[in-house]
């Protein structure tokens, strides 16, 4: 089978690899603006563990260590971002946007020795009988442990959020902080725990890119990536399940337009490029104009909490 | 234990210490990332502020660059703190910067080889107008849709990169450019260039238009109804509307200022010290001015201070990436830690610091 030059079944396998980055730094700040705090930092976050998991897989060799240097990295850089808005009580906007540029400059500090090195490969787990189905089989059941554990968070951190009681606080902390604060919860305490675990996340997306997707290092390596996936949040209305769909229909168009640059089709290579951003703007767009008023977004997102 | 107590206004003294204070924690902190990256910290901090003005060998060099620097990073800034003061987050600064240099550029090549008075001014509506377009997409989306602000405007850059490098490799490309990208040189056209106004300062039109955009900001906020509108609106969304504050006008308003003055940076830096439409156009002046308008307090006046010791930090760090093998990396991670210990901050403006002893509850 055959399209212009393009291989259907590559097409999909591959449109899973470059949907995992978005995917788990989207489902992370799931988990961060459920608690109620907007942080636009994932894309300092993400190619803060980016560079992270580079530089620990290039040195051990390792890349399984690599993924963990990148989930701590991540999770580090976002404890900045927590100092500030929950014990400086910082407005998060700025402070989101003060990581991005930190997490850009440091990324680009420490990987300025790392260019041109290729990092070791992370091995394809095939999943046994599986794989062999035809068609199925090599677009779904044959890709690294990081796919399937991007798919499993999705269902994971649905079951958590939903069944839970810890998830169940989180999202009280996120719809009314000050119920849940006279109710004796912890906010700042859950809120810093959400917010790590967005780093973490974002690192891991990050590190899949330097990692796998690319695999090399470049300065501003996630070109974007962080901001696609924080739309995609506001796309999938604070659902994982959504989120899924979000990620994997950007990857799409991502892979859709480079196999579409690949094959030499006849449009501009820039329009192409632009396309998935686009394509988000319009999403954007397509979601606001149908909600009338009342969104699905956490009712204390954005909002400072001081006890006093 | 330590707790803050809410001040019923912010404190005036904190709102002009605290960037300073911030300037001089970032130094401190600085200096021990230059320390830790095997670097004399003295020499490295000194190098980055000291050396561009007063440095005898360097300084008749470094010093009008401080104004070409300065001069798009206030004109930026002064726009984007009209709307930050709003609660109206544009980020998109760095898309309207280059959409203006492009349409202010276009403008101009098309009327190329013709030489009359009238084109620069031409080009210079024609860019602000760009950049006004430009921020006009994320302000009706918002306004019509309730579309949120901050990521389209900042998917814009995106969007304006490509657009740049296809105006760079395709329709704006030096026709006797001999196949290499970007286009004509227009800082050596007469009828489109942007010269030095006084030898030796720098100062090009782009700078005086950052000073009148000071001075008209400050009208604006301190004797316009608007600007107290605009003050409203950040301080109290709810009561700005019962007063009556048209919000849709002041968020078209807010992202048309920002848009337009953005622009018209774009414009006067392609057509001076840029001098070409190129693929690596886009510096980054555009995130930057987000931190000259924070460390300005969102004060024209601040942000004229602010605006100069941000350029400082870029040719100082470009010397002491000569001199001292300093990577350019390390002055991006300074301004980033200079943006974060500012606000970490701002907690002792609005907030005062008591110490309480710890009660039974």
């Amino acid at each position: 089978m055959d399209f212009g030059g393009i291989n259907p079944v590559i097409l999909l396998a591959s449109l899973m690899v470059a949907s995992t980055p978005i995917l788990l730094a989207a489902l992370g700040e799931m988990v961060t603006e459920k608690s109620g705090v907007l942080n636009l930092g994932v894309e300092g976050m993400m190619i803060f563990g980016a560079v992270c998991g580079f530089i620990a897989a290039v040195e051990t060799g390792s890349p399984t260590l690599g993924f963990v240097a990148a989930a701590l990295g991540g999770m580090a850089l976002s404890m900045l971002f927590a100092v500030l808005t929950q014990i400086f009580l910082t407005t998060q906007v700025p402070a989101g946007l003060a990581l991005t540029l930190m997490g850009l400059g440091l990324a680009s500090l420490l990987g300025q020795n790392y260019v041109g090195i290729k990092p070791p490969s992370l091995p394809d787990l095939h999943v046994p009988l599986l794989q062999d189905i035809p068609i199925l089989g090599p677009i779904l059941f044959q890709h690294d442990a990081v796919v399937y554990l991007s798919l499993l968070s999705v269902v994971a951190i649905w079951a958590f959020l939903k069944f839970t009681r810890a998830g169940l606080v989180l999202r009280a902390v996120g719809e009314n902080h000050a119920a849940a604060h006279a109710l004796g919860y912890k906010v700042k305490l859950v809120r810093f725990a959400a917010i790590g675990f967005g780093g973490a996340m974002a690192g891991l997306g990050g590190a899949y890119i330097s990692l796998v997707r690319v695999p090399q290092w470049t300065d501003g390596i996630t070109a974007g990536i962080g901001w696609i996936a924080l739309a995609i949040v506001v796309f999938a209305s604070w659902r994982a399940g959504r989120v899924l769909i979000g990620a994997y229909l950007f990857g799409g168009i991502t892979v859709l337009q480079l196999n579409l640059q690949a094959a030499g089709a006849k449009v501009p290579v820039e329009l192409l490029s632009m396309s998935p951003f686009l394509a988000t703007i319009l999403v954007l767009v397509v979601i606001s104009a149908r909600r009338h008023g009342a969104s699905n977004a956490p009712a204390m997102l954005g909002r400072i909490f001081h006890s006093s | 234990m330590i707790t803050f107590v809410k001040r019923p206004e912010p404190s005036k003294v904190w709102t002009i210490a605290t960037p300073i204070l911030a300037v001089v924690l970032t130094m401190i902190l600085g200096g021990l990332l230059f320390a830790a990256m095997g670097k004399d910290p003295v020499a490295a901090i000194r190098t980055i502020f000291w050396d561009p003005l007063f440095n005898e060998q360097f300084a008749a060099y470094s010093r009008p660059q401080l104004l070409v620097k300065a001069g798009p990073l206030i004109l930026i800034a002064i726009g984007l703190s009209l709307g930050f003061k709003a609660g109206i987050w544009n980020i998109g600064a760095e898309g309207q910067y280059i959409i203006g240099a492009i349409t202010g550029a276009s403008v101009g090549l098309a009327l190329y080889p013709l030489d009359a008075w009238w084109i620069f001014p031409l080009m210079v509506i024609a860019g602000a107008l760009g950049g006004f377009l430009w921020a006009m997409i994320p302000a009706l989306l918002k306004t019509k849709f309730n579309t949120n602000e901050i990521l389209v405007s900042l998917m814009l850059v995106y969007v304006a990169e490509q657009i740049l490098a296809s105006a760079a490799l395709g329709f704006l490309r030096n026709p006797e450019g001999n196949g290499f990208p970007g286009s004509r040189n227009l800082s050596q056209i007469p009828a489109m260039s942007n010269p030095e106004l006084i030898t030796g300062t720098g100062a090009h039109w782009g700078v005086v238009a950052a000073f009148a955009s000071v001075v008209a900001a400050y009208v604006l906020i301190n004797k316009h109804m608007l600007g107290f509108q605009i003050r409203l609106t950040g301080e109290s969304p709810r009561a700005a509307r019962f007063a009556g504050v048209k919000d849709k006008l002041l968020v078209v308003f807010c992202l048309g200022a920002a848009g337009a003055l953005a622009g018209l940076a774009g414009l006067f830096e392609v057509t001076g010290p840029a001098g070409q439409i190129s693929i690596d156009f886009g510096a980054g002046y555009g995130f930057t001015a987000i931190i000259v308008a924070f460390l300005g307090r969102l004060n024209p006046i601040g942000i004229l201070l602010a605006g100069l010791l941000l350029a400082l930090t870029f040719i100082g760090g470009e010397l002491a990436q000569f001199m001292l093998g300093l990577p350019s990396a390390a002055i991006q991670v300074f301004q980033g830690m200079l943006l974060m210990i500012l606000l970490a901050m701002d907690i002792l403006v609005n907030y005062r610091v008591m110490l309480v002893k710890k009660e039974a509850s």
